[in-house]
């Protein structure tokens, strides 16, 4: 076990893993920090242009997610939806002004059988209030699956996991 | 103050319930038209909603039926700030007990929720029973012959709390009073009949999460009642020109007061020949949503109904949006903060379709709820608005000064009118 376990280890470090070369796992793991900054640098009708045409997001406890219950905090089917979300955002929904820092951990990939590749990385957010009030918000993991189209990646599927089913005040911007 | 104000010195009132302010509170001369903004800041009004409401004649919401299946199963609540446990005894009856240990007064039931035959307390393993009795003691006899219990210790004398608990239309109530009147008689005849039309019917559980809201649960408690914000804070309908959600409709009072009804219809459903011709997509909503599958929708009931809001005193409410269900339940966790959980439903029967538009419709509210986010801070900007002015008042006369269902429109305060109305009566505030 632990030999495989280090095997394991070695060979994706050298990038030899199966299905994933270390150019693909560079590029994968650039996707996924220009997500965060987008969203940190206040760039959210870009954020969209991170999934795929249908792709799928959800915000979900924990709790919930492993109960198997289908409703969570927020889905958006397709950039469509996506970009309804950042517009109402911008235009009709009211709400304290605020910024996100997210603090990401590294992303661990596999190769998906059905194509493409699966992630699972940690994620904290701090958000700050016009008060100056830093604090976390957000704790939790994103369970990724990501496809390249033309030679880039973008998300598939998108499931962050709240490690709390409860929110400090509301929840406007994504994570 | 006015001079010619009411004053209301409730310790010296025979006939008021238990419970004392240092400073007399007086309600204004206009009625609940006005309401001090005292009443979302003062710690004591807030420690004397625990004795007279909480623990007084109103029916609390605990839990779903559905969260205690079996025999053995128990979930832990709060009744105002008291920490409560249900739990469904051998022969299947539930029964409502504070979380407290007879003994030192430690919590009983640890995890929120859970199945077991006794409930112990983990600090000297006291056990009772699923109802609460108390049927064993560690060293009661103590240990060879040297301490234990004294001879005239009677475990009947010692057992959790109790409270009477009902269970209704798959909602889990308690009450410690004797004095409540059964769940039914508590809503009176309209409030039951539209509580039926949402929750009649054996309930599923899509999904539940919560979010702390930096005000007094009264705050909420208005809001949920308040029809005229809706259009005006939360915008999203008008911008994306959703124009057949924000029909006319009414708003339905309980003879008490306390418990309202804030209905819509798309009553101009039957004129539209397009709505005619469709069949289970008939709600289809023109928008200017790129993705408009947010909006799918089927025809539920035959009532023309596509909105509702139902709030039951003092800490429920319950909303059936499109094909969206969910109960909303507001727990004070201190005088200016309260937890909000959304807690989405649909029916055992319904098919994946149902339960795919009622989950995308779920995107519509909840902490990131498209048309209820910005209740998350709005009652929080009244908190901070109000901090420091607690002799001053709230001005609420939109639809008039009456009490009274207004059935015709929903550009009325008249809803958190009731909702003031039933406070001061419970209150002793008259």
């Amino acid at each position: 076990m632990n030999q495989l376990a280090g095997q394991r280890t070695t060979a994706e470090a050298m990038g030899t893993i199966p299905g994933i070369d270390s150019v693909s796992r560079q590029r994968i793991e650039d996707l996924l920090l220009d997500y965060a900054h987008t969203i940190d640098d206040g760039e959210l009708a870009s954020w969209p242009e991170f999934f795929v045409e249908d792709g799928i997001y959800q915000i979900i406890p924990r709790e919930a997610f492993d109960a198997g219950h289908p409703l969570g905090i927020l889905l958006c089917e397709g950039r469509g939806m996506m970009a309804d979300r950042m517009l109402a955002l911008e235009t009709a929904n009211i709400y304290e002004p605020h910024t996100y820092c997210h603090i990401l951990g590294r992303p661990r990939l596999r190769a998906d059988p059905a194509g493409g590749y699966k992630s699972r990385s940690n994620f904290e957010v701090i958000r700050t209030m016009q008060d100056g009030r830093s604090e976390l918000f957000a704790i939790g993991k994103y369970l990724d699956r990501i496809v390249f189209e033309e030679g880039a990646p973008l998300l598939a599927d998108r499931r962050v996991i709240l490690e709390s089913r409860r929110i400090d005040i509301l929840l406007v911007m994504p994570l | 103050m006015p001079d010619d104000a009411k004053s209301v010195l409730c310790e010296t009132e025979a006939e008021a319930p238990p419970g004392t302010l240092s400073e007399p509170f007086s309600w204004p001369n206009e009625g609940v038209a006005r309401v001090p903004y005292r009443l979302f800041s003062d710690p004591e009004i807030y420690e004397l909603e625990q004795q007279r409401i909480f623990r007084g004649s109103v029916w609390n919401f605990l839990c779903l039926e559905i969260d205690l299946p079996n025999a053995g199963d128990y979930k832990t609540a709060t009744i105002g700030e008291i920490p409560v446990v249900v739990t469904r005894n051998e022969n299947g009856d539930l029964h409502g007990m504070i979380n407290r240990c007879a003994h030192k007064g430690a919590l009983v039931c640890l995890k929120e929720r859970g199945n077991a035959k006794m409930l112990r307390c983990v600090y000297h393993t006291w056990s009772y029973d699923l109802q609460g009795r108390l049927k064993g003691i560690a060293f009661r006899n103590g240990l060879n012959g040297k301490g234990g219990m004294p001879e005239d210790f009677d475990p009947a004398n010692h057992r959790l709390e109790p409270f009477k608990v009902e269970a209704y239309c798959g909602i889990v109530f308690g009450t410690f009073s004797d004095a409540t009147p059964p769940v039914e008689e508590y809503l009176g005849d309209t409030m039951a009949g539209f509580f039926k039309r949402s929750l009649g019917r054996p309930l599923k559980l899509l999904g539940m999460h919560s979010q702390i809201i930096h005000n007094n649960w009264k705050l909420y408690a208005e809001n949920s009642r308040d029809s005229y914000h809706a259009t005006l804070l939360h915008t999203f309908y008008t911008t994306f020109k959703l124009n057949r959600l924000d029909m006319d409709g009414g708003i339905i009072l309980a003879n008490d007061k306390w418990h309202h009804i804030s209905f819509a219809k798309r009553h101009t459903l039957d004129e539209a020949a397009e709505y005619k011709k469709a069949e289970v997509h008939s709600a289809q909503y023109e928008s200017k949503l790129d993705g408009s599958q947010l909006l799918d929708a089927w025809d539920e009931f035959d009532d023309g109904i596509t909105h509702i809001i139902q709030s039951v005193f003092p800490c429920m409410a319950i909303h059936f949006t499109l094909n969206s269900l969910a109960v909303r339940f507001f727990a004070p966790r201190g005088v200016d903060e309260t937890e909000l959980f959304w807690i989405y439903l649909g029916y055992e029967d319904d098919t994946e379709e149902q339960i795919r538009m009622r989950v995308m419709q779920g995107n519509l509210t909840g902490t990131a709820g498209l048309v209820s986010l910005e209740d998350g801070c709005i009652n929080e900007f009244v908190q901070r608005g109000t901090r420091g002015s607690a002799d001053r008042n709230a001005f609420m006369e939109m639809g008039g000064r009456d009490v009274e269902s207004s059935e015709a429109s929903r550009a009325t305060e008249v809803a958190i009118r009731g909702f003031w109305t039933g406070y001061r009566r419970i209150m002793g505030f008259a």
